[in-house]
């Protein structure tokens, strides 16, 4: 109860006779990694989804930083600290680099009625802006539009954006997906600082990123925990032997 | 060309064509130009909404007829010299335009403000036929009111008065709306460069991410909406002004379209891509209107060609020429 | 509750329209919905396909003086209009987004309104009522009502009878559910997509272009008889929620009745306190907002319609 940032307690969902999210506990206390894992179709998109709060669940509760914030709308939980990445870039891809990461700098700043004075006078949002892409090595990259940009890069300027927001933590759905192993060393050592900034609760498949990079993790079959704990404790578990990790997927 | 360019020039040439016809009496050029220039408010309205923010607002008439019989209503009684309400206090008519001008505005964002705060909630298509429908709404509520014209509409005699202007005077007339198009193409300008601006444009393009960074996209949708229908309705104050006429076709479905096929040929978002395409599209009504009657054939055999090929409108067809 | 001094007859006459409106409404609608949840496609074109079939049926008439006639080539006619306007146009709007639509479709508007006008003048043409069906008939009740409007009831009826028989147990119809349903499997099924969606669009043209005609016979065929009709359909819609056929058909009723009884009633409800002439005005002008309100009121609480996807 103590220390934990995210909190998810109970929560549960069914589509119609199927259980979707069985009765999930979870927590990410402050300063870890705490990855998810987990065979396709066992409910990780659900699950952030109802954590991100674009869906509702049936019972259960989430909480932050202490604060219950199951009935919050998606922008609120943001408002308070919740800085989610998709798995699939979702980015306003006609705008600039730079574009991006100021609307992040705005909803920061929950200053978007502002219709007078130009974007590019703005000094404070240019700072945060600048600082988010630095931390990410997109600030050459400021002027470029999303759409030109390579796979990784919007991988990158999704982190860039997220940063903005000040997150207590960070909802992180498949970061490495479609990095090649360059991209994914680098997101890697990337996501490995980034746990001072703010405890990052990480869903992914790829079995050595997680390995490299967690704290804790939980494994998520058909909507059920079977198992939180180390690297150590998850890697020796038969139940999840048996479940997930048996069938081994290269990492890619 | 540059974009910077093409708005300078554009804005320069419907300046000139009124000046030029000024020196040489011809009047009736002068009130095309100010029709250009009234139009043109009107879609550079729509395009606070559309352009901006995405949302195809297909009843956009509504603002524009409010805005008309906002000028119609003070305006006919100011001229009868009977009171619109004589009961706890007495609210009377008014010729005067700024007077006019700010009740156009104010009725026009609250119009919007109620049917933006109900069509908003929906998205897509559903927002498309509901901004139709309460369009149709307004007309057919218009046509069957008989207090001022029902369907015939309302003749307003004298144009309505400024300080200092003769305002039956063609020229003075058009500056008047030429001036009021600059301020409001200069606010869109400012608008789309400031944070609110950026926003609604990512609202546009990517709804989940704006919510993503804690912006509530209903709230700033809404308020591109007000301020759409608020600059539309004094466009329409200005058109029965023009006419000294007002009639329920203001609100018409044929309006609506006719507004956003402006803002459409002349390029959607772009600032002076309502000029451009209100000036074409009257360009094009008193030349084929000439040849045949017929002539809202080529304007939709244009309109297709437009949006099947050519979607930059005639902005983008004419800066992508040059280096940008 | 005042009492309202009406008969009941009367009362009973009404509600008949209505659903004689709701049921052409209903022709309508269905094109569009199925359109809108098949193709992705919305279609301001389609009130001008309702013009088509009436003008083609007007015209047919004129020439061999038979209604049977005349509803086969308003049928034909729409159905070709649709085919053609779907085969050179529509097909390169389906990827398009809902503005571009809008647009191309509105063009289509232009397009058609002037060259109707153009072949056929601004005059209206007329379209007899069949003799075989003019003049009142006899129900229980000693209700006497129009015999043509209870056979637009019947057929309008009959037809989504039909369309439900069609959607529920054919090829055709299995394949429209599944393309409402997953627009990309269908392709990936093996099915002719862009066969299915000609026959789609030919289909809503071809009920539209019914609807025209037989509405036509009691209403005058003009240039933009289509168009009002349209945003009515879309109304209908936007409460039924899009995609659905039951929920145009409710929806359909819907507003048919509440239009029809609400012109019919709201004057009368008025003259009960207020003057005569005021009561028609405030009366009249109300009932021509009254099915927006509807709208606005299933918007407030069903924002996607009464039986659209949540």
């Amino acid at each position: 109860m103590t220390g934990a940032v995210l909190k998810v307690e109970n929560l549960c969902k069914s589509f119609g006779a199927l259980p979707v999210s069985d009765a999930v506990n979870l927590e990410v206390k402050s300063g870890e990694i705490h990855a998810i894992i987990g065979p396709n179709g066992a409910g990780k998109s659900t699950l952030i989804g109802q954590v991100a709060g674009g869906l509702s669940p049936d019972t259960g509760s989430i909480f932050l930083n202490g604060q219950d914030i199951t009935g919050l709308k998606m922008a609120h939980r943001a408002q308070l600290g919740l800085g989610r990445t998709f798995q699939i870039s979702s980015l306003a891809m006609e705008m600039s680099v730079l574009e991006n990461t100021i609307l992040g700098a705005i909803g920061q700043r929950q200053d978007a009625h502002r219709f007078w004075s130009p974007v590019s006078r703005n000094a404070a949002l240019g700072d945060i802006a600048m600082t988010a892409l630095a931390a990410v090595g997109l600030s050459a990259h400021a002027d470029q539009v999303v759409a030109t940009l390579s796979h990784g890069q919007r991988r990158q300027l999704e982190v860039a954006v997220a940063l903005t927001l000040r997150p207590k933590v960070f909802l992180m759905d498949e970061p490495m997906a479609g990095l090649g192993s360059e991209g994914t060393k680098t997101m890697t050592g990337f996501l490995d600082r980034l746990r001072q900034k703010a405890p990052i609760l990480l869903v992914e498949h790829d079995m050595d990123a997680v390995f490299a990079l967690a704290d804790r993790i939980s494994v998520l079959v058909y909507g059920k925990i079977i198992a939180t704990g180390s690297v150590e404790d998850i890697r020796k578990n038969p139940e999840v032997r048996a479940a997930y990790l048996g069938n081994d997927e290269p990492a890619s | 060309m540059r974009e910077r360019h093409l708005n300078i020039l554009v804005l320069a040439l419907l300046a000139a064509v009124p000046l030029c016809a000024y020196v040489s009496d011809e009047p009736f050029t002068i009130t095309l130009s100010t029709k250009v220039a009234i139009l043109a408010l009107a879609g550079v309205g729509l395009n606070f909404a559309l352009g901006l923010g995405g949302l195809v607002s297909l009843g956009h008439a509504m603002f524009f007829g409010i805005g008309g019989y906002a000028m119609g209503i003070l305006a006919s009684h100011a001229q009868s010299y009977t009171p619109i309400y004589d009961g706890l206090f007495v609210f009377e008519g008014t010729k005067s335009m700024l007077v006019i001008w700010l009740v156009a505005v104010l009725a026009g964002a609250t119009a919007a403000l109620v049917i933006g705060a109900l069509s908003l909630r929906t998205t897509g298509v559903y927002f498309i036929m509901i901004t139709l429908a309460f369009g149709q709404m307004f007309y057919y509520f218009t046509i069957s009111w008989p207090a001022y014209g029902g369907e015939d509409g309302l003749s307003i005699y004298v144009r309505n008065g400024f300080p200092g202007l003769n305002t039956l005077d063609p020229i003075q007339f058009f500056a008047l709306c030429y001036g009021i198009l600059l301020i409001v193409l200069y606010f869109f300008w400012r608008l789309e460069r400031a944070p609110f601006g950026l926003v609604l444009k990512a609202s546009r393009q990517n709804p989940l991410r704006v919510t993503t960074v804690g912006l509530g996209v209903y709230r700033i949708q809404l308020i591109a909406f007000v301020m759409s229908g608020a600059v539309t309705a004094l466009a329409g104050a200005l058109f029965a002004d023009l006419n000294r006429f007002v009639s329920p076709s203001m609100f018409s479905w044929q309006t609506s379209g006719e507004i956003m096929i402006f803002v459409i040929l002349g390029g959607i978002a772009r600032l002076c891509g309502p000029v451009i395409g209100a000036a074409v599209f009257i360009l094009l009504e008193q030349i084929l209107g000439d040849l045949s009657q017929f002539w809202h054939i080529y304007l939709g055999v244009l309109l297709l060609v437009v949006v099947l090929f050519a979607k930059g409108g005639l902005t983008g067809l004419i800066t992508r020429r040059g280096a940008s | 509750m005042p009492t309202l001094d009406l008969s009941t007859l009367l009362l009973i006459e009404q509600t008949l329209n209505g659903v004689q409106f709701g049921v052409m409404l209903f022709l309508m609608a269905a094109g569009l919905t199925l359109i809108f949840g098949v193709m992705g496609l919305i279609n301001l074109a389609h009130g001008s396909l309702y013009m088509v079939g009436a003008f083609a049926a007007a015209a047919v008439a004129g020439i061999s003086g038979s209604f049977i006639l005349a509803l086969i080539a308003a049928l034909s006619a729409a159905a070709i209009a649709g085919v053609l306007i779907e085969v050179l146009i529509i097909r390169r709007l389906y990827d398009r987004d809902h503005l571009d639509q809008v647009l191309a479709t509105f063009a289509l508007i232009l397009i058609f309104s002037e060259g109707t006008r153009w072949l056929f003048g601004s005059f209206p043409l007329f379209l007899d009522i069949p003799a075989a069906l003019s003049g009142p008939i006899s129900l229980p009740g000693g209700i006497e009502y129009p015999r043509y409007r209870l056979a637009i009831i019947a057929i309008g009826l009959l037809v989504a009878f039909g369309l439900y028989l069609l959607i529920s147990r054919t090829r055709i119809g299995i394949q429209i559910r599944a393309g409402q349903y997953d627009r990309e499997m269908i392709g990936a099924l093996g099915i002719d997509i862009s066969r299915l969606y000609t026959v789609v669009f030919a289909l809503g043209a071809a009920l539209a272009g019914f609807a025209g005609a037989m509405i036509g016979a009691i209403q005058s065929v003009q240039v933009g008889m289509g168009e009002p009709v349209l945003i009515l359909a879309f109304v209908v819609i936007v409460i039924g929620g899009i995609g659905s056929i039951k929920g145009a058909f409710v929806g359909a009723l819907l507003v048919g009745i509440t239009d029809t009884l609400g012109r019919f009633l709201l004057p009368l409800i008025f003259a009960q306190f207020l003057d005569p002439s005021s009561a028609t005005a405030i009366g009249s002008a109300l009932a021509s907002m009254l099915i927006y309100i509807l709208m606005a009121g299933v918007l407030l609480i069903r924002p996607t319609g009464l039986f659209g996807a949540a």
